[in-house]
């Protein structure tokens, strides 16, 4: 099993939600984060006064997938998250070692 | 020299202050049903118009909508240009003489004199808050300086004559100074008590002119975008509601028996509105919403707004009713033909002006004023059905037109539109350097340069999160 981690812009989120979908991924967890990388953040002005915004929103969509699903996971994520300039985000695919069901105690695959 | 009435004036002066808290309440309204990203947008939309009509009013807006006739009932003239002679001048109507009434001729201004500058102070409230309406349907996207330039023209080329057409009476501002082609029986003589035609569908008409031209919002209608602080909508209804007063009862121009009709009808006007747009929502959605009931306080509010002087209280509780009902349904418009008037100016204001306009001449009634008309359903003919039709077709259509020329001009010259990016990322960020919250959790709102973390500009807040799986 591995966990497929990206970090998007936001408003491609709806975009990725449906990508996944057509793949047959049935759950995602995202949450709302800031950071920064290659793209700067931006300044705010207050009565003359400068305020930098170093960290950019951003959403970050977390997804388990079986082995052979996650390949397809990451290139649904990136094609539809690109819109090719600074700032798109990254993905990543790390081991996932135990996955638990909480509700029936299900484990491995089957709680995916 | 006859003097003024003194509370005749103190309600005028009261009323204008009135309806100029009208705009910031609009804003509110409008702000609550935007996006977070872009509240402070809306909110400038609004206030800028505070500023710029207010400048135009006094340098030659006020000249143009009540300065006596130039020939044909289309435009004021040049007197009043700079406020001159405005000073210590009155305003008011003569009293005919009538021996059966025992009423002796009063000669102009009449008992009702007002100070020339109350009158202009009043009615420039009335030209900031139409131009404010329009900007709900091109929410979230329109260049601030754009907008700001449209402004200044719109009210040139098409408040300030409509306003004559519509509130410029004959032997009003001078003894023997003419008026408006609506407004006067010599001419047309449409019933317009405060502003159905000038102020509701002339902004509604705008409204549709210029979403037409700016094109939908990226992402609608797929994407729907949730309001993103209703309370805030809440509240600016009710400050609409409260400025209103002065809008509707001000507009009796005397702190007389008629003012208190006026406010009596705006008040269950809006009341039988606000039930009957929610009955609507319970029976379609299954749900009474608080957007639903904002919404039908401001339809009610709208369609009264013409009627105000001219109908009894029972009248105006079937014209809100009506409103409440019809402009509910409106709101679909907008999906049907996919115009996206994001905040339903047209569905609230030009549809509510309509059914305003119209239905004075079912309920009009001379028992509540002598300048009144019995209207269809109180012994009356059509006669005066078709005039308000003619009333509200002539400012539809003008307003529509001349809309569709200023913004086509501004959208092939200086933009009309944010950037793509702009639009998407935050339209307050990009424009105005600003963000409405400071929704940070990794810090403080901290100041200076530097290390400070500020709020996030996007937040087109998922609708998935937090139900994942």
């Amino acid at each position: 099993m591995k966990l497929v981690t990206a970090i998007v812009k936001p408003f491609v989120l709806e975009d990725v939600k449906g990508a996944l979908e057509q793949i047959g991924v049935l759950g995602m967890t995202v949450s709302e984060v800031q950071g920064y990388g290659r793209q700067k953040g931006h300044t705010e002005v207050y009565r003359g006064a400068e305020y930098s915004v170093d960290f950019v929103p951003k959403v970050r969509i977390e997804v388990i997938a079986d082995d052979t699903l996650s390949d397809k996971v990451v290139d649904a994520i990136v094609e539809a998250a690109r819109t090719g300039k600074i700032g798109d985000g990254k993905v990543w695919v790390s081991p996932v070692e135990t996955l638990v069901r909480v509700r029936t105690g299900e484990r491995g695959t089957d709680a995916i | 020299m006859p003097a003024l009435n003194s509370g005749d004036t103190a309600w005028v002066l009261a009323s204008a202050a009135l309806v100029m808290l009208m705009t910031p309440g609009l804003a509110f309204f409008y702000g609550g049903m935007v996006r977070s990203k872009s509240v402070l947008n809306m909110l400038m939309m609004n206030f800028i118009c505070l500023g710029v009509v207010t400048v135009l009013w006094a340098l030659y807006g006020f000249s143009l909508s009540f300065a006596p006739d130039t020939g044909s009932g289309l435009i004021g003239g040049l007197d009043y240009v700079g406020l001159k002679d405005t000073v210590a001048q009155l305003a008011g109507f003569a009293v005919a003489a009538n021996p059966d009434a025992g009423v002796a001729e009063v000669p102009w201004p009449g008992p009702d004199a007002l100070p020339i500058l109350a009158f202009v102070m009043f009615q420039l409230m009335f030209a900031v808050i139409t131009v404010a309406l329009i900007s709900g349907a091109i929410a979230d996207r329109t260049r601030f300086w754009a907008w700001t330039a449209f402004t200044a023209v719109w009210v040139t080329v098409v408040y300030f004559p409509v306003a004559h057409w519509v509130f410029s009476f004959d032997g009003f501002i001078k003894s023997d100074s003419g008026g408006g082609w609506i407004a006067n029986a010599d001419q047309l003589g449409a019933l317009d008590f405060a502003g159905g035609t000038a102020v509701h569908i002339n902004a509604g008409a705008a409204a549709l002119a210029l979403c037409l031209i700016l094109g939908r919002r990226k992402g609608w209608p797929k994407e729907r975008m949730r309001p993103h602080n209703i309370p805030f909508v809440l509240l600016g209804a009710s400050l609409l509601w409260f400025g209103w007063y002065g809008f509707n009862a001000g507009s009796a121009l005397a702190a007389s028996d008629l003012a208190a009709v006026a406010f009596t009808n705006t008040t269950v006007a809006t009341a039988t509105a606000i039930i009957g747009w929610l009955l609507v929502e319970q029976f379609r959605d299954g749900k009474p919403t608080t957007l639903g009931a904002a919404s039908g306080a401001v339809a009610g509010l709208v369609a009264v707004t013409p009627a105000a002087g001219y109908v009894g209280p029972l009248g105006a509780m079937a014209i809100g009713l009506i409103a409440g009902v019809i402009c509910s349904l409106a709101v679909a418009l907008k999906f049907r033909f996919g115009f996206d008037d994001s905040l339903d100016v047209v569905a609230i204001h030009l549809i509510g002006g309509i059914v305003g306009t119209l239905l004075i001449g079912f309920f009009g009634t001379t028992s509540v004023n002598a300048l009144s008309v019995d209207g269809v359903f109180y012994g009356g003919d059509f006669g005066q059905l078709g005039k308000q039709a003619i009333a509200a077709g002539s400012v539809m259509l003008y307003s529509f037109v001349l809309t569709l020329i200023i913004g086509l001009l501004i959208k092939y010259t200086i933009k009309f539109r944010v950037t793509e990016e702009a639009e998407v990322d935050s339209i307050d960020e990009a424009l105005h350097a600003e963000s409405g919250y400071d929704f940070s959790t990794l810090g403080g709102s901290g100041g200076g340069t530097g290390g400070s973390i500020g709020a996030p500009s996007t937040t087109k807040v998922p609708a998935t999160a937090g139900k994942e799986g």
